[in-house]
């Protein structure tokens, strides 16, 4: 969008105001996410920046939260806790998303509206009605409390993630490419290894990274059908929030942030390569 | 993936009907294929259809089913309940004698067994009382000699008052629709007729239409935020639009805890706006605002948190949209504000519908961040079934809520189904 | 693909199996976590580890949704924990319903050192035959020394008085507590508190008075909130668990005072699950952990004050802080000249009711 050159001068002044506008906005999303990096570094334990911060006196600044975060076994295990849970979970979702959508975007498949209603469900219904009904399910089959039915819950909750990002890669894709092969003498299994997984992985994996923060990011039900034991990290963070306040959540907090800018340059890049084997865009 | 059985011999053709190389009609064949594909394809799907359906589907169904089951009286008292079949409610008597031998007989039972508590507490929410008179009751049974009518009403003399009666024969049937009541904030009277509550006992109307409003509300501020990023998103070079696109994704994949702390912290009396408010002398120190625990901090965190998900439908639609459309409007006179009212944003109807919903239906069922920040005004419906699940153990009443929401819900995806498909959704 | 789904149910096993099902030497001890586990873990499960190495107790800081969990539990026949800690308008309900067990309290815990019983030495605090009494906590306020100026609150009615003490106060978002101390702050006598709250006109009075004061209220809805608010000057006032605002004051030299008047004593103590798996170890482990002594022990790291009349004078000093406990307690003689007990008869049957109208009273 650039200023055409007829432009006049109310358009003109138009154009800046909507950028300044358009950066209030940007602003607005990104500055309370960069804000809780420096105070992560605070030498007291409030939330807000002291005057030694602002003189950027060292005396202001500590490193004792992020200390807390890796000495504290309660911090520690949510850590562990998150990792194996959002791992296994992963796996389970991205394994039967797969394969589901697979199966779906055949034209073959019979109430195809209504089956893909179903395996979507849990994402459309709101979380607590989903963390209520797996409460009393689990408990009733003995998997509240452990780490498999958290890892089952995550799974179910994950999948549909899943099955909308490999479902939109075989959109593009062109079906003639397996019959192709299939006529030159592969057999379905090779086809399948050969032509359609390296087809369809960067959706696979972009789902797989949906499905892990999902997991990662989950609350509401790990709440309600784990326990102590099953602690993750934004359960810590849930109960350091509503317990005792403190900036060992923002240490906490940042170092996610690092995480998810990982997470986000993956998606980026799966992105493009994606679009570029498909022909879509320039790259 | 594809069928050899329908590579056809050439040298058949126009011999006999068609066939494949085996000798059977291709008419045959092809649809025994197709049968074939369709149970591939169903094969397939199976494994993550039944999973879903056991460690989600099932569990939410039951669980809703709650909402209307009500075994615990009929179980408990089950003679009583017999009894009682004989009993006229209108009459504004007390049960005979029946009645009461047959609740004395169930109440020894229910002692052994320490169930009347349950009843007690099942009862109580429909009407206040019933719990101390069941477990007082059931505590006294064991030592009571017949006559029990005297006897019972000796124990807790509400036994005596016919509105308790009028309940328990009420609440006696296995299946109830008073949780029902309960979350659209109608009552039985005592004469056993639906009406409306009081002023003073309303809740729950309140508390979806504020559910609703907020979320609404909340829509509205993504989209009228989401709007401009997302047209500027689009029509910049790819190059900065990428830059700038990193700024909308990367809270997006922030966790959500994150995002709701760092709020807290900004927003918080002694939080980094009011302190640099007050720094400025803006503000007197006295006078800082509340932005936390209340609608406006909940508000505030929520777009925050959802603004990502309107956009990225805008800027998907808004991509496909030529610029020739605009300039074609321009050449034929309109000004600048006509050629995008009339031309542009039409074209962009579509995006508008999906992020909107999208949001909406994210909003409604909020829990966590009203939960953290929420205080009293931002509380929505959610925090209500939470409330009831784990404090007042009223889970009829939590599945009805939750029944009620989500119908709410599964309207507004059906809705986003018919506008944008949910095969189109896109992530990211 | 076959191959991957074996693998990775495999590896769950694995897993799960790695990350362990309690052992049958595990006891599950469900608390509320924070200072009072660790209030616990010290004066109760450490000395009794080290003298039955064979025992490990694990600690579950889930008493928060206890109830509904341990109802769920009881529901699908499966109960995984074998202690619950509970206060005692939780556990006389449980109890009833047949949630937990009834205990026989001579038989199972130990008497005084001067041989009286334990059904005596622990007196009325046995408010149900379920419930083992560990401690007496109240409910009651705290202030900020620095924002009251030279007369700093004494009484109940200070904390509707909004042109004397200006400012927010935080209240727990309940009408249990509230309600009574608004009729207290109304003039209405503290033995007709109860009987006025049984009526109609008792409540609406109730509520009338805290509307004076609604728009000022920060309501909170877990036991560390009013600290955290009082620490960071966000409330001038607020009600909470004495040993909270102890915490506060003492451990944290936050400008914090207390103001005991009307305070609500309550009690908190040990339920033991019905159906459980470990009880017989269970009870081995209450007869240790409830004697004279350990009850002592535990007020040297937390404010609380012991539930048996014997342990009263063998509190001493804070294990960390060396300073005397027993002024710190609410059962302390100048803290408990206007006490309130829980009642709770009352509220087992108008807790629904009631609540429903003050949510209503706070949505208006």
């Amino acid at each position: 969008m650039s200023l055409p050159a007829y432009a006049g001068k109310l358009e003109t002044l138009w154009y800046y105001l909507f950028r300044v506008i358009c950066g209030l906005i940007l602003f607005f999303l990104i500055a309370p996410i960069v804000v809780i990096i420096p105070l992560s570094f605070n030498a007291v334990p409030f939330f807000t920046f002291t005057k030694e911060m602002l003189a950027f006196d060292p005396a202001g600044y500590s490193t004792k939260w992020y200390a807390d975060f890796f000495t504290n076994l309660n911090w520690q295990g949510a850590v562990k806790n998150s990792f194996i849970i959002a791992f296994f979970s992963t796996i389970i979702s991205t394994t039967l998303g797969t394969v589901a959508a697979l199966g779906l975007s055949r034209s073959e498949m019979p109430a195809k509206s209504l089956v893909m209603a179903i395996l979507i469900s849990p994402m459309i219904v709101p979380l607590i009605i989903s963390a209520a009904g797996m409460f009393f399910f689990y408990t009733e089959i003995g998997l509240a409390s452990t780490h498999l039915g958290v890892i089952l819950a995550h799974a179910a909750l994950a999948t549909p993630f899943v099955v909308i990002t490999v479902t939109a890669t075989l959109v593009g894709f062109d079906q003639s490419l397996t019959r192709a092969a299939a006529t030159l003498g592969a057999t379905p299994v090779t086809t399948f290894f050969k032509i359609t997984v390296p087809l369809i992985l960067p959706g696979v994996i972009s789902g797989a990274l949906f499905a892990f923060v999902t997991s990662f990011d989950e609350v509401v039900v790990v709440k309600f059908i784990g326990s102590y034991e099953q602690r993750t990290i934004p359960w810590a963070m849930f109960s350091g929030i509503r317990e005792q306040i403190s900036p060992t959540i923002l240490a906490v907090a940042t170092l996610l942030v690092i995480l998810s800018i990982g997470m986000l340059t993956a998606v980026e890049l799966l992105r493009r390569r994606n679009e570029k084997m498909r022909g879509l865009s320039p790259g | 993936m594809t069928d050899t059985a329908s590579h056809h011999n050439p040298r058949d053709l126009g011999l006999k009907p068609l066939q494949t190389v085996d000798g059977t009609p291709l008419k045959v064949s092809l649809a025994r294929a197709k049968r074939r594909a369709r149970i591939r394809a169903v094969l397939l799907v199976m494994p993550l259809f039944l999973f879903i359906l056991v460690t989600f589907f099932i569990p939410v169904f039951s669980m809703l089913m709650r909402s209307v089951e009500n075994p615990v009286v009929v179980e408990v008292l089950p003679s009583t309940v017999e009894q009682l079949a004989n009993w006229d409610e209108t009459s504004g008597e007390i049960p005979d004698d029946d009645v009461f031998n047959a609740l004395a007989a169930d109440f020894k039972v229910a002692a052994v067994d320490k169930t009347a508590g349950k009843v007690g507490r099942r009862l109580n929410y429909e009407k206040s009382g019933f719990s101390s008179m069941f477990r007082k009751t059931a505590r006294k049974i064991k030592k009571l000699e017949p006559p029990f009518k005297e006897g019972i009403i000796d124990i807790d003399k509400k036994w005596a008052d016919v509105d308790y009666w009028r309940v328990l024969k009420r609440e006696s049937r296995e299946y109830t629709d008073s949780y029902f009541l309960t979350a659209l904030d109608f009552t039985y009277t005592d004469d056993g007729e639906r009406v409306l509550k009081g002023d003073d006992k309303r809740i729950y109307i309140d508390l979806f239409a504020r559910t609703f409003w907020m979320s609404l509300l909340i829509t509205g501020i993504c989209l009228v935020l989401a709007y401009p990023v997302a047209y500027l998103l689009s029509t910049l070079p790819v190059r900065s639009s990428n830059l700038l696109m990193i700024l909308v994704l990367l809270p997006f994949w922030t966790s959500l805890l994150v995002r709701t702390s760092a709020w807290i912290a900004l927003l918080q009396q002694e939080g980094v706006i009011n302190s640099l408010l007050v720094g400025a002398g803006v503000l007197d120190d006295a006078n800082r605002l509340a932005m936390i625990h209340n609608q406006t901090g909940t508000i505030i965190a929520m777009v925050h948190v959802l603004l990502p998900f309107m956009v990225l439908p805008l800027y998907s639609v808004m991509k496909t949209i030529h610029p020739s459309y605009m300039r074609a409007a321009r050449s034929l006179g309109a000004n600048p504000y006509t050629a995008f009212v009339r031309v542009y944003m039409p074209n962009t109807v579509p995006g508008i519908g999906a992020g909107a919903i999208l949001v909406f239906i994210i909003a409604i069922g909020y829990y966590i961040t009203p939960a953290l920040v929420g205080g009293q005004s931002g509380t929505m419906i959610s925090n209500f079934i939470a409330y009831h699940l784990e404090t007042s153990l009223n889970w009829g009443l939590a599945a009805a809520l939750g029944a009620v929401l989500l119908v709410v819900v599964l309207i507004l995806y059906f809705v986003y189904d018919r506008i944008v498909g949910v095969d189109n959704m896109k992530l990211g | 693909m076959k191959k991957l789904v074996t693998k990775t149910l495999i590896a769950t096993a694995v897993a799960t199996g790695m990350v362990g099902v309690a052992s049958a030497q595990d006891l599950v001890v469900v608390s509320w976590g924070g200072a009072y586990t660790a209030s616990q873990q010290k004066a109760y499960h450490e000395p009794y580890m080290a003298m039955n190495p064979d025992i490990k107790i694990v600690n579950d800081d889930s008493a928060g949704g206890a109830v509904a969990k341990l109802r769920a539990m009881q529901e699908a026949g499966n109960v995984t924990w074998d202690l619950v800690d509970m206060v005692a308008s939780d556990a006389i309900l449980s109890c009833d319903e047949g949630l937990i067990e009834e205990v026989n309290h001579d038989e199972l815990l130990a008497a005084a050192p001067d041989g009286t019983p334990a059904s005596v030495d622990f007196g009325d605090l046995i408010v149900s035959p379920c419930f083992i009494p560990q401690i007496v906590y109240s409910t009651t306020f705290g202030y900020r020394t620095d924002k009251v100026g030279d007369t700093p609150p004494t009484s109940i009615n200070d904390v509707f008085d909004l042109e004397k003490y200006p400012g927010k106060r935080s209240l727990e978002k309940k009408p249990i507590n509230n309600l009574e101390w608004a009729l207290l702050a109304d003039g209405v006598a503290a033995d007709e508190v109860y009987d006025m709250l049984g009526t109609d006109e008792g409540v609406d009075r109730a509520l009338a008075k805290l509307d004076t004061i609604k728009d000022s209220v920060i309501w909170w809805e877990k036991g560390a909130q009013t600290p955290q608010l009082l620490a960071d000057g966000e409330v001038v006032m607020g009600s909470t668990y004495n040993g909270r605002l102890f915490s506060v004051i003492e451990e944290e030299k936050q400008p914090v005072a207390m103001m005991w008047d009307w305070q609500v004593f309550d009690l908190d103590g040990w339920v033991i699950p019905a159906n459980g798996k470990n009880t017989e170890e269970v009870k081995k482990y209450l007869t240790f952990a409830t004697d004279t002594q350990r009850l002592a022990d535990q007020a040297k790291y937390i404010s609380y004050g012991p539930a048996r009349a014997s342990s009263a004078p063998m509190v001493g000093k804070h294990a960390t802080l060396g300073i005397d406990m027993a002024p710190h307690m609410p059962t302390a003689p100048d803290n408990a000249t206007n006490t309130l007990l829980y009642n709770y008869e009352f509220w087992a049957d108008n807790v629904d009711d009631l609540t429903e109208k003050f949510q209503a009273w706070l949505n208006n």
